[in-house]
């Protein structure tokens, strides 16, 4: 043992261009250098050349009045409001779209998926054809046809389709009456929250219960129950009021409640038919990763089938498909700037494209972009990890 | 008379009866396939009714009303009433789609016949003919030499192709990138994709790999940031920023901006698929490996890397379907790749018409689908191939 | 033959990162043997390519007279496609030698963008496309309606400043893309186009119904359209000013492509001097002294140029209206040659 020790210790010391640490220090410093070096390069450029062209920088154009008008906003906007608002404006437009995609992008994914398991062979084969005809085109070519198809079938303005005088749709986008609650309205919406409190402290109690003496409560259609009768009785008690502001048609379109363009469908559309394909495949493989020895024996258990779905099968297919469905959530988010091309008010396309032509100052604005993307996937990585970790198998 | 036995004893194995007619045969296979319930039935009616629905209007568009090309057609017949796709408008600008600002071989412009029409783009023409030589038995398993493709393939290649467009050299007439277009830009941006993405990638998959905090921290940064942004705006970074970027009074070709656009976004997904596959490999390998005594860039590169890229070539090729998909939007930024080509092609007023820019669209869409397509049938082939034997 | 690969290699490379000296432009230009010459990513009528793959259209002949002038050849020039956002950063960078790409000649780009505007080879002003089943008559009935815009051009400020100056309300539908904008306009989705009038024009001729849709008589902006080229270079400056007051007196004195070499015997002095037969005009400006006589032979004169790709007999059927010589009560009028 002794000796053992003894012969380490005296083992040649590696000469010192051989040693591992040195080396590697070497090395990170090379790497470092060579990116300052190029960073510098490329500052110095960049600012000659803007000197050259007799251009400013900085970022005081946020405070000027940009002068351009946006036809589609979450907040008021006019020709006289400032950058940053227009900048505000295509951010929240940004948004709207992601996450009203992502939501039914999921939805009709999930469906898609678990009809290319089913049995039924014309709806497995029309899952397929669909899979593999909308994943291999592109999406910036299915947006421009999508949009051509919709403004070529839906009617124009005068022959506008309507529902109970209320949904108006024509090629210029979908209109819905815009409720207009009035001050007492807000304790009906107090009592919606806390009818959805009820509601999840009921599932809670019935789970409960089921554990302990087996018998199952109808957590389903007491919910519902709770969730509309508790606000519709403070509705008919309180008196409350609420209105609807109706679309109507004015001079050369409908007015008054709620516009979504046919820009913002059009993109939706696109991107939630594009993505759904991608996210049906996943939740294919998911559901197939699944041992079918698991589907045996929660059988064996005698579990009834939709709790057999729902406890055993989702949640172990759930961890195959969470990582790459986070992944096709912030390409859905990334793709949504594809929106410019047909006339969406996004951030790329009132920021990065009208904005930098107004001011040009490219470099800027660029880099903002960038950023707010940036911020963007790390919120919804950060959020998917969260929930991943929640599903995640816990070993024993 | 024999005796009488009540007891009966089968001598002979009755004949095999033929399945119930319910249960073999069409019907039988109707029956188990779309009507074994009454949900499973509903949903069969609903998918015919929308097949029904879709199939005839859209094969009236196609083929039942469409204009063709042929002898005497013109835009008036894409103009009439009730005219579905005007495919005459598609023949008449094929060359720009395929070609773009291409010049024509002088000599076999003023020649007739199909061997002619193929000499007047020879330059581009021998870049795709040697390019499917080349690709072909790379791509299939089994031919050997497979190292000496994949150089010719990945090395030589592209610079037959740089040389063979550009010209300038070996008496070619030069031709500026900014006159090549159509499907040949979509196609070499995909190629030019691939070869610099590929080996970045895994350049920066051992970087994140790497026990060295300041190679791992930059190389994390770089696929994260990539990664995290639209291409669309890494190409308005590549077209509006990237120039301001080099010393004064340089200018860099517009192509080549778009290129580096992409080929760097693609890097930090081919990162993250090879990493896929290092992570896949058992410690062993490498504790094998450094146990030879090899060092780091032996052992990746004769034990470590072949393991790895072979298990992921699917996700290669995956990653490769996604590049060229994006080549789409370079239109964006102005090179005149095959969307942008048919995108002006339809604000041609020779052919205009109602139907001409959806004509345009789909047959763009068609031409995407069966690259993508092949590509993606191609990645389940060798997902199959390599998963063999290797289950535990 | 190592070194020689090596160095094939290296110079083919450095040819994709050319470095322009920026002093003489028209010495640059000479070394080169063409003009880069920056044209729009696609407008009938100005720069589209055509059946045969080839850029053609007034923006584009105009860089063809000038590079008939220099070179005695019209095809000595390679077309960069610019869109609106890039086009004075490709200027300043020297990744063009001109800018012959529908750029509107206002004040601010005249004076701190570093360009110098040539001459207004095209007159065009703002206006509006509706439907004639609308009935309407004047953009002043036109609040609340929904308008067609390009973005990043000045027609989308143009808009803004005129609704919002009469007090309408303004409802902009805004696309990258020039055919977008006309397909949506197309497709009922606005019930005006606004653009320039002789992108109006073009784009109504591609309409199934086009005569369902009339272009409104009033303008509400001056967009005089003309070649760019960079401040502080004035005798590229010269060459390309009076390549353009070349076409126009060519029209003005009766010479045409198919007349220019009878012309060369005339006994007007004016024709004379045009085409170099009395006086050297070209050598002061670096030129050859028959650089005009050139110009008219390859590519023809002002209204031969407009007629063929604008004018009352192709698709965009445009008449020559403020764009017809001053001697038939239009705008286009050139200083004399002496």
């Amino acid at each position: 043992m002794a000796d053992l020790k003894r012969s380490q210790k005296s083992a040649p010391k590696p000469s010192f261009i051989n040693d591992p640490k040195v080396r590697g220090l070497f090395y990170q410093f090379v790497v470092m250098a060579v990116v300052i070096a190029f960073v510098y390069v490329v500052a110095k450029n960049t600012a000659a050349n803007l000197a050259a062209q007799n251009k400013s920088t900085g970022f005081d154009f946020f405070f000027q009045a940009s002068g351009f008008d946006i036809f589609f906003t979450l907040i008021p906007y006019d020709r006289a409001s400032y950058y940053w608002e227009a900048f505000v404006v295509g951010m929240l437009n940004t948004l709207l779209v992601s996450v009203i995609g992502i939501f039914l992008a999921a939805i009709l994914g999930f469906i898609l998926g678990i009809a290319r398991l089913s049995n039924n062979w014309i709806i497995a084969k029309l899952a397929m054809v669909y899979v593999e005809i909308l994943r291999n085109v592109p999406l910036l070519l299915q947006l421009f046809l999508w949009y051509t198809v919709l403004l070529k079938t839906l009617p124009g303005v005068k022959n506008s389709l309507e529902w109970f005088g209320a949904f108006v749709l024509n090629n210029r986008g979908l209109y819905i009456p815009k409720p207009m609650p009035d001050a007492t309205f807000n304790w009906v919406i107090i009592t919606f929250l806390i009818a959805v409190a009820g509601a999840f402290a009921l599932k809670y109690w019935a789970k409960k219960r089921l554990e302990q003496t087996g018998n199952r409560f109808p957590v389903f259609w007491s919910s519902i129950g709770l969730l509309v009768g508790l606000p519709a009785i403070v509705w008919l008690v309180s008196g409350a009021n609420l209105a609807f502001e109706m679309p109507t048609l004015q001079g050369f379109n409908y007015k008054g409640g709620l516009s979504l363009p046919s820009e913002f469908m059009a993109l939706l559309l696109g991107l939630v038919l594009y993505t759904a394909a991608f996210i049906a495949e996943i939740v294919r493989s998911g559901i197939a990763a699944v041992d079918k020895g698991q589907t045996e024996a929660a059988q064996s258990l005698g579990l009834k089938d939709g709790d057999r779905l729902r406890l055993v099968i989702i949640p172990q297919a759930m961890r195959v498909i969470i990582p790459p469905l986070t992944s096709q959530f912030l390409n859905l988010t990334k793709n949504s700037s594809l929106a410019a091309a047909i006339g969406y008010p996004d951030l790329v396309s009132v920021f990065m494209l009208t904005t930098l032509n107004q001011t040009g100052r490219a470099v800027e604005i660029v880099f903002i972009t960038m950023m707010v993307y940036l911020i963007l996937s790390l919120v919804t990585s950060a959020f998917m990890n969260w929930y991943n970790a929640r599903v995640a198998m816990v070993e024993r | 008379m024999a005796k009488k036995y009540l007891a009966y004893i089968r001598k002979e194995i009755v004949p095999e009866q033929p399945a119930p007619i319910a249960s073999k045969g069409i019907v039988g296979w109707a029956r188990q396939n779309l009507f074994s319930s009454i949900s499973n039935t509903i949903m069969t009616l609903a998918g015919m009714a929308f097949l029904l629905w879709i199939l005839p209007p859209l094969y009236n568009f196609i083929f039942g009303n469409a204009v063709w090309p042929g002898e005497g057609v013109t835009v008036e017949d894409c103009r009439a009433k009730g005219a579905g796709a005007c495919w005459a408008y598609i023949d008449s600008r094929m060359t720009f789609f395929i070609y773009g600002f291409f010049p024509k071989d002088a000599y076999w412009v003023t020649q007739e016949g199909f061997i002619a029409s193929i000499m007047t783009y020879w330059r581009v023409n021998a870049v795709f003919a040697v390019g499917t030589l080349l690709l072909v038995p790379l791509m299939w398993p089994g031919l050997p030499h497979k190292v000496l493709n994949a150089i010719l393939f990945f090395v030589v290649y592209p610079v037959f192709v740089f040389f063979m467009l550009t010209g300038g050299v070996f008496g070619l007439e030069e031709v500026p990138t900014i006159k090549w277009g159509g499907l040949t830009v979509t196609l070499i941006i995909g190629l030019v994709g691939i070869v610099v993405s590929l080996p970045l990638g895994i350049v920066l998959a051992l970087g994140r790999q790497s026990k060295m905090p300041i190679v791992k921290g930059m190389s994390i940064m770089f696929i994260e940031v990539w990664r995290a942004v639209p291409l669309i705006t890494v190409l308005f970074m590549a077209s509006v920023m990237l120039p301001l970027f080099m010393p004064v009074g340089m200018t860099i070709d517009k192509l080549l901006r778009a290129l580096v656009g992409v080929s760097l976004f693609s890097a930090a997904y081919m990162a993250e698929v090879v990493r896929g596959g290092l992570q896949a490999l058992p410690k062993g390998q490498f504790e094998a490996a450094a146990s030879l005594g090899l060092n780091y860039w032996k052992s990746m590169s004769f034990i470590i890397l072949p393991q790895a890229l072979k298990h992921v070539i699917p996700g290669i090729v995956n990653s490769f379907i996604a590049l060229f998909k994006d080549t789409s939007l370079v239109a964006i930024v102005g090179i005149f790749d095959l969307l942008r080509a048919v995108q002006i092609s339809n604000l041609n007023l020779d052919w205009g018409s109602k139907n001409q820019a959806i004509t345009g669209y789909i047959f763009a869409a068609v031409v995407f689908w069966a690259f993508c397509f092949s590509m993606s049938r191609y990645s389940i082939m060798m997902e199959k191939r390599l998963d063999t034997g290797h289950r535990n | 033959m190592k070194n020689k690969i090596v160095t094939i290699a290296l110079s083919a490379a450095m040819g994709l990162m050319a470095s322009t000296a920026m002093a003489g432009t028209l010495e640059d230009v000479v070394a080169k043997g063409y003009i880069q010459c920056g044209v729009t990513t696609g407008i009938p009528g100005f720069a589209l390519p055509d059946a045969d793959n080839n850029w053609a259209g007034l923006d584009v002949d105009y860089c063809k007279a000038l590079a008939s002038a220099i070179f005695n050849d019209p095809d000595a020039v390679r077309y960069t496609p610019l869109n609106s956002a890039e086009r004075f950063a490709a200027m300043s960078s020297g990744e063009v030698d001109l800018l012959s790409r529908v750029t509107t000649w206002t004040m601010s780009r005249d004076t701190q963008l570093g360009m110098n505007f040539t001459g207004t080879m095209f007159y065009d002003g703002q206006g509006f496309m509706v439907r004639k089943s609308s009935g309407i008559t004047s953009p002043k009935e036109l609040s609340g309606a929904a308008v067609c815009i390009q973005t990043g051009t000045t027609t989308e400020l143009n808009a803004a400043d005129y609704f919002s100056a009469n007090n309408l309300e303004y409802n902009p539908i805004v696309f990258v893309d020039r055919d977008e904008v006309v397909k949506a306009y197309e497709d009922g989705r606005c019930d005006v186009y606004t653009t320039d009038v002789s992108g109006l024009a073009a784009n109504r001729s591609k309409f199934a119904d086009s005569s369902e849709h009339i272009i409104l008589n009033e303008v509400i902006s001056k967009e005089p359209l003309a070649p760019v080229v960079r401040q502080g270079d004035d005798t590229w400056f010269n060459i390309a000013r009076w390549t353009y007051f070349a076409l126009v007196n060519a029209e003005e004195l009766g010479i045409t492509s198919a007349n220019v070499d009878e012309m060369l015997g005339s006994d007007n002095p004016s024709v004379k001097r045009l085409l170099g037969v009395e006086g050297d005009f070209g050598a002061p400006m670096g030129l050859t002294k028959d650089w005009a006589y050139q110009i008219v032979k390859h590519v023809g004169n002002y209204g031969e140029i407009f007629e063929r790709h604008v004018g009352v007999n192709t698709p965009l059927a445009l008449e020559r209206g403020v764009n017809a010589l001053w001697t038939n009560g239009g705008l286009q009028y050139a200083p004399p040659i002496r």
